[in-house]
């Protein structure tokens, strides 16, 4: 008997309906989360209105294409690291990590979290529904757990759904680099939610190689108490379309949220930077710089928004959107939005776009540096301002590399 | 040394230089003055490559070579170098990394080994020292937040460490104060030598009073209008564009 392979949405909903009952965890919510799914479908790729939140991105190309669940990895490097925790194709690879203190699998411990919306994000929906696994860490309190690797291979004809909790207890500290890599055609669907407790500090550094041909979908919710600073960096180089997806609320006091990214794109890439910070609570701090560096016919989103609720007092926010055309057909579009409700605020945004700069480029020419060279400093000197606030030495030094990588391509 | 013939230039299709014809021999400095908008900047741009500036005429030879055929880097590499009359910042690009990138491009270019950042810091140091510049100057990104004596400054200093063979001063002087000037005119006075010549573009008398040049041209109206010794100078104090405009028209 030849099963008609379903494509798009109703592909994803017959993997649900065939893992009915062996899913680990909250049936229920499972079952919300599909409904929700089969209404709000891929944007894009699904009839009917797309939400304001999907206005620059669309899912189309999935539309017409099914995934599996399982495939032979494809081989990529591991960092040579102490604490690292490799997961392919959405499963956790024990012969490839090491052990890592406070870890559990999503697989024995099931947790969906409090802070996400699967009924109103379609691709939370679409996680809800098919998480098997996903990396459960807990830093207890006061504990500096240092610097933990969290990998992610996409292996080709498959879609991931994986489901991290990321939980550190007061003041305790931990530098969490995430790497997307992977071989052909493939979707990576990860959902993390992260708790950062009074004076804890959370530096997770998110560096995203994928293949050029897969499709990067990650939402990340954050919630950081009294004191605690969630400090975050995305590099997105690779993927066909990406979206990122970052929720944030300063839940307590003098709460710190850095999100800061990158985007380097060429040929027909698409990424999508979509943050919501929200501070619920007085004297937070907000700090956001995306840079986008676009080649080819490649397309950068930035949309950003800042909520202010009533009570919170001495609001410190800030964003800045900034995108560089290397070629002409490039487009960016960036949509700001401050929504505030309290009065004792300082709130900034903005957004520039332009090209490298002629007068800056012969200046550098003028003193005997090649064009390719002059370039790449200038297209360097534009990404410092985002990526300097990335002080772990050993993550600023994996995403030099592979900014100088991808600018390599380009030559 | 330099040699331009006939020499004719645009800006978006405005005719600024029109017709200049000037040989530095080696080992000589030569001054240019003028009133403003005349055409100096213009052909010191001309000369270090920049493309807005359209070349419609005449040739550039230097030591033989035709420059006009040249890039930027590779007349920087022959041994050209402008110290810009309005240098350009650079945010987020270091001033020590960007002079030793410059350095080692222009030896790479001469088939000399690169300096790693410790040599480099090493002769960087010894050269601000000379000048009396302060080492902090090495850290800052380049010419963002300067005044305009340092950013001058750091064109001299960048002209003293490249080392070059021919260097094109545009208005290097102005806004210094006469300390300023005399470190300006020791940086050249440095490099000073038989291989060494420099084409000085300025306003003012007194910067020629520590550099004094072999000869003095006018440019006026897009071409030279008159040369002379260094007593010309003195004359254009004295008597202004003015006298000299009439008199060559």
């Amino acid at each position: 008997m030849n099963a008609i392979l379903e494509t798009g949405a109703a592909g994803f909903l017959a993997r649900y309906e065939a893992l009915l009952g062996r899913l680990p965890g909250d049936s229920t919510l499972r079952a919300a989360a599909a409904d929700a799914f089969r209404t709000l479908g891929l944007p894009g790729a699904t009839r009917g209105r797309r939400a304001e939140a999907w206005k620059y991105t669309t899912l189309q190309p999935l539309g017409g294409m099914s995934f599996g669940s399982s495939g032979p990895p494809p081989a990529i490097a591991l960092p040579n690291a102490a604490a690292r925790l490799v997961f392919a194709g959405g499963a956790f690879r024990a012969d490839l990590s090491t052990s890592v203190p406070g870890f559990a699998r999503f697989a024995d411990q099931p947790e969906f979290g409090e802070l996400s919306w699967p009924d109103r994000d379609p691709m939370v929906a679409l996680n809800t529904m098919l998480a098997e696994d996903g990396a459960v860490l807990t830093i207890p309190n006061d504990r500096d757990a240092g610097i933990v690797f969290l990998v992610h291979a996409g292996i080709d004809g498959t879609s991931a759904h994986p489901r991290h909790m990321i939980r550190l207890g007061r003041g305790a500290r931990l530098t969490l680099m995430e790497l997307f890599e992977g071989e052909g055609c493939y979707v990576h669907n990860p959902v993390s939610e992260i708790h950062v407790a009074d004076g804890a500090v959370l530096t997770h550094v998110r560096m995203q190689t994928e293949s050029t041909a897969a499709f990067h979908l990650a939402t990340i919710y954050a919630a950081i108490a009294e004191g605690g600073t969630y400090d975050s960096f995305t590099l997105n180089i690779g993927g066909r379309i990406t979206r990122t997806e970052v929720h944030t609320v300063l839940d307590g006091a003098g709460a710190v949220a850095h999100l800061n990214g990158a985007q380097l794109l060429t040929g027909s890439q698409h990424a999508d930077f979509t943050s919501v910070v929200r501070h619920a609570a007085p004297k937070g701090t907000s700090r956001q710089t995306v840079k986008n560096v676009l080649a080819g016919q490649s397309r950068g989103v930035f949309q950003g928004r800042i909520e202010v609720a009533r009570g919170a007092q001495g609001t410190d926010g800030y964003q800045m959107n900034r995108a560089l055309l290397l070629s002409p057909d490039a487009e960016i579009d960036t949509k700001p939005e401050l929504e505030i409700f309290a009065d004792d605020v300082k709130c900034s945004h903005g957004a520039t776009v332009g090209e490298l700069d002629p007068e800056q480029l012969f200046y550098l020419r003028s003193r005997g540096i090649p064009d390719s060279e002059a370039r790449a400093i200038l297209v360097r000197a534009f990404l410092a301002e985002a990526l300097d606030p990335v002080t772990n030495d050993t993550a600023r030094g994996l995403l030099e590399d592979a900014v100088a990588r991808w600018w390599e391509g380009q030559a | 040394m330099l040699d331009i013939h006939g020499l004719t230039a645009s800006i978006g299709g405005k005719a600024i230089l029109k017709g200049i014809d000037l040989s530095v021999p080696a080992g000589e400095i030569h001054a240019i003055m003028g009133p403003n908008g005349s055409g100096k900047s213009t052909l010191g741009y001309v000369l270090a490559g920049r493309e807005d500036h359209s070349v419609t005429g005449g040739t550039v030879t230097f030591e033989g070579r035709d420059m006009l055929s040249m890039e930027p880097e590779a007349r920087a590499a022959a041994g050209l170098f402008l110290a810009f009359q309005a240098p350009i910042e650079l945010p987020g690009v270091n001033n020590a990394n960007f002079i030793r990138t410059a350095l080692n491009a222009v030896r790479r270019a001469h088939g000399e080994s690169e300096l790693d950042a410790v040599q480099f810091l090493k002769l960087a140091r010894a050269e601000l020292k000379r000048l009396a510049m302060p080492d902090d100057m090495l850290k800052r990104n380049v010419n963002v937040g300067f005044s305009g004596g340092e950013k001058k400054r750091n064109e001299v200093l960048q002209m003293t460490l490249l080392r070059p063979r021919f260097a094109v001063l545009d208005e290097t002087d102005s806004g210094l104060d006469i300390d300023a000037l005399k470190i300006v005119a020791d940086g050249v006075n440095a490099l000073r030598g038989p291989e060494f010549s420099a084409l000085v573009i300025t306003h003012h008398q007194r910067l020629l009073d520590h550099l004094v040049p072999n000869r003095v041209h006018v440019l006026a109206g897009g071409r030279i209008v008159r040369s002379g010794g260094p007593e010309l100078a003195k004359e254009l104090e004295k008597s202004g564009y003015g006298a000299m405009l009439a008199e060559a028209a």
